[in-house]
């Protein structure tokens, strides 16, 4: 059957099983656009491209699936590029799609050409510039094959406005593709893997590092299994939050910067370290040459170039999670490490006693109390998309995930705006879980335009605005490593339940935790999208993240939550390096 | 020290691109770089020296295969490999003496004089690079007027190919 280039196109994405895409139509791309509606895939309008892509990424992180991007040539290619970016940097799987001036005058600074492939080298997994109508069907099989194979990530794909003009003889590719140089990696090295079982057998203090890995490679089930069998606890990455449940007697925290100090402590006096699925960003291991100094370590990837890349492993695996804990799992005794879950247990409860959870009422308002009610009324199974500062590191602390795919946030970026639109794509992935959106002041209003997108396709996303009137997480830093200095993070803002009432958006504003609760409750009960504007408290020690390990610190070198003083709420200590001990003597 | 890496690569456009910004993006000292057909039409060949005290090779090679064109990455160092540059050399010879002078040494480095004019010789030397640094040296008193090498390449000894299809 003869088709042409624009209808190659979505006969090949209905063909890879793609429900939606998001994008903006433009001149290059219009001819694309043109046959849609012929073809069972949905489009969603948003309105700036960027929102194409981190909505793609969204849905591809919340449902495991291919996510889709649209843009057309020049600015309309560019404006992807930090969604790419993002993409890339959290192995998400997508496929972008980018219209390009017509092969005869590429070159020749037509209307709206930029060299998008050149500029998205670097931060694709793989891309494409499509020189002939013949090998467009081939190549956007190759594109969603390599996009979600192996190590996922973005995929580009550039077709010049007269390859998608031109019609030729269509037929669906064969499933196979020829790729002589990929070649996704399966099990691990059976003499490494028995060398691993053998470090894990003689482990006394052992702590499993669970990364987005797990997820990926689908081995929840087995990585419980194996924690069990071997006693291990199971500390977690930001990106690796939801691949163990946090309820689990064996599960620690989050790790690194912002985790809890009985889970950093753990890794830091743990005689083996078990990366599993993740890869030792300089977030979660601070000061390289003090992190975890009694550790051998135990890396599973299965991306050869993070092995030994960042911290040398006593073991190196590569092979993907799921088939080497297949291989490890009957090779590993059945183990008891009661003492060491003890001692953790101690550090945990010290960890407690300081949330700033648990201190009594003083009529203010934090980012823990509001997101602690939307984890108690949500029952913990919402999906919480996030955007990028303080808010997130507290929706991290303060949302315990059950399953995975529920938390979706932009790790390696750390890219602010990516909360709102991620959430669109999160939305339409699981139009049965109730998602939320919990987003900084700042980072909302990189992206807000997109509520207009919200309301086109009628998602009931739940919005929550963590508003302390600063770019807060920098504010933070200049606290403490900038004398104070606030430059340039006080935020003056709109009044963002006027402006969400302007999109038709029902929201609501909540100063203290009795109307957090209310508003939370109010905005459930929409069947449609909602936002609450949170206005937590901006000064002293409530309006910071905690614990905190300072950039070049090392693990053990946390700035703790400051203690408070039941009674006298204006003695609030103020923020200190507290040594921990490296090595505990109970342990020694 | 140097390392010597053979990469087979698919012969497709934007290969070379994609090598060279991953060396960039990475922060790779690479020596140099050569780029050539094979026995096998779509494959090309490329030899990549790296500076191995300022680069891990090992890093290099598995950021390669990372890119989906590239086929096989070798590290050839330690095995016995025939590596070889070749250079094109214009010396100046304006007659007299100097012209056979310089016709002894190009016939003791086993080079060969590809094209002469009157007052130049072009000189065509082939072999390791400290061989064809040796001609340079002794050629540079006479005055070279310009000079062109092609960077190594390498191929290792003995009957194993390189493992492509
Ligand atoms: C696109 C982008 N620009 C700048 C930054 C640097 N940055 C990191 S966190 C942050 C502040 C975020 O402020 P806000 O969105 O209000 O969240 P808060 O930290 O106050 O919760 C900034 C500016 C970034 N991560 N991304
Ligand atoms: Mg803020």
């Amino acid at each position: 059957m003869k088709k042409t280039g624009a209808e190659i196109v979505w006969a090949m994405l209905e063909h890879e099983g793609v429900e939606v895409a998001f994008g903006i139509p433009g001149g290059t791309i219009m001819h694309t656009y043109h046959p849609r509606r012929h073809y069972g895939v949905h489009h969603v309008l948003v309105r700036h491209e960027q929102c194409a892509a981190h909505a793609a990424d969204g849905y591809a992180r919340a449902s495991g699936k291919v996510g889709v991007a649209i843009a057309t040539s020049g600015p309309g290619a560019t404006n992807l590029v930090t969604g790419i970016a993002t993409a890339m940097m959290d192995s998400s799987p997508i496929v972008c799609i980018t219209g390009q001036v017509s092969t005869p005058v590429i070159g020749t600074d037509a209307f709206q050409e930029v060299d998008i492939t050149g500029i998205t080298l670097p931060i694709t997994k793989h891309n494409y510039l499509v020189a002939d109508v013949e090998e467009l069907a081939e190549v956007i099989h190759e594109a969603f094959y390599i996009a979600r194979s192996g190590r996922p990530g973005p995929v580009l794909i550039d077709i010049p406005k007269d390859v998608q003009q031109k019609s030729t003889e269509f037929e669906y590719p064969d499933d196979d593709v020829d790729l002589p140089g990929y070649h996704p990696v399966g099990k691990g090295d059976a003499d490494l893997v028995a060398k691993a079982a053998q470090l894990i057998n003689q482990a006394e203090r052992p702590v499993i590092l669970a990364g987005q890995g797990v997820m990926m490679s689908g081995a929840m089930d087995l990585l419980r299994a194996f924690a069990e069998k071997t006693d291990t606890p199971v500390a977690f990455t930001l990106l690796g939050k939801g691949g163990f449940p946090e309820s689990h007697p064996l599960a620690l925290s989050l790790m690194g910067m912002h985790g809890e100090v009985f889970t950093n402590r753990a890794i830091q006096q743990a005689d083996l370290l078990l990366g599993f699925g993740m890869r030792f960003d300089d977030r979660v291991t601070g000061r390289l040459d003090a992190y975890a100094p009694f550790a051998q370590k135990i890396h599973v990837d299965m991306d050869a170039a993070e092995l030994n890349k960042v911290v040398k492993a006593d073991v190196a695996i590569h092979g993907d999670l799921r088939q080497v804990l297949e291989q490890l799992l009957p090779l590993t005794l059945p183990n008891e490490h009661a003492m060491w879950l003890e001692r953790i247990a101690e550090w945990r409860a010290q960890s407690h006693k300081r949330d700033i959870i648990n201190r009594p009422e003083n009529g203010h308002l934090v980012a823990a109390h509001f997101i602690n009610e939307i984890w108690e009324a949500t029952e913990g199974q919402a999906v919480v998309v996030t955007d990028v500062g303080q808010h997130q590191m507290w929706a991290a602390q303060y949302y315990p995930t059950s399953y995975p795919r529920q938390f979706i946030t932009s790790g390696g970026q750390g890219t602010m705006g990516f909360g709102l639109p991620a959430a669109i794509g999160a939305q339409i992935a699981r139009p049965d879980k109730e998602v939320w959106l919990i987003a900084g002041d700042g980072g909302f209003q990189m992206t807000m335009h997109d509520l207009a997108t919200i309301v086109q396709e009628r998602l009931p996303i739940r919005i929550a605005i963590s508003n302390n009137h600063y770019l807060g997480m920098v504010r933070q830093w200049q606290e403490f490593f900038y004398d104070k200095n606030y430059e340039a993070t006080r935020l003056l803002n709109p009044d963002f339940v006027k402006l969400a009432e302007a999109y038709g958006i029902p929201a609501w504003r909540a100063k203290n935790r009795r109307q957090a609760r209310e508003a939370i409750a109010a905005a459930r009960a929409c069947n449609g999208p909602a936002l609450i504007d949170f206005e937590i408290a901006n000064t002293g020690d409530e309006a910071n993240v905690y614990p905190m390990v300072p950039a070049g610190a090392a693990l053990h070198e946390m700035i703790e939550r400051p203690t408070y003083v039941a009674t006298d709420y204006k003695s609030l200590t103020s923020h200190q390096v507290e040594q921990v001990p490296v090595m505990d003597t109970v342990l020694a | 020290m140097q390392s010597t890496l053979v990469a087979l690569v698919e012969d497709k456009p934007g290969v070379l691109t994609r090598v060279a910004s991953l060396f960039r993006r990475r922060n790779y000292n690479i020596e140099s770089l050569t780029v050539g057909h094979t026995e096998n039409p779509g494959v090309s060949r490329m030899t990549i020296v790296v500076d191995s005290s300022r680069t891990n090779v090992e890093k290099v090679a598995q950021n390669l295969y990372k890119l989906v064109n590239v086929i096989k990455v070798e590290d050839v160092t330690e095995q016995p490999t025939v590596l070889r540059d070749l250079a094109l050399i214009k010396v100046q010879a304006d007659g007299g003496s100097r012209r056979s002078e310089i016709m002894q040494l190009v016939d003791t480095f086993r080079a060969r004089v590809v094209d002469v004019a009157l007052d130049s010789l072009m000189v065509e030397v082939t072999g390791t690079e400290d061989k064809i640094d040796g001609l340079v040296d002794v050629l540079r008193p006479y005055g070279i007027i310009e000079m062109v090498r092609t960077g190594r390449v390498a191929m290792a000894r003995g009957k194993s190919g390189n493992g492509h299809k």
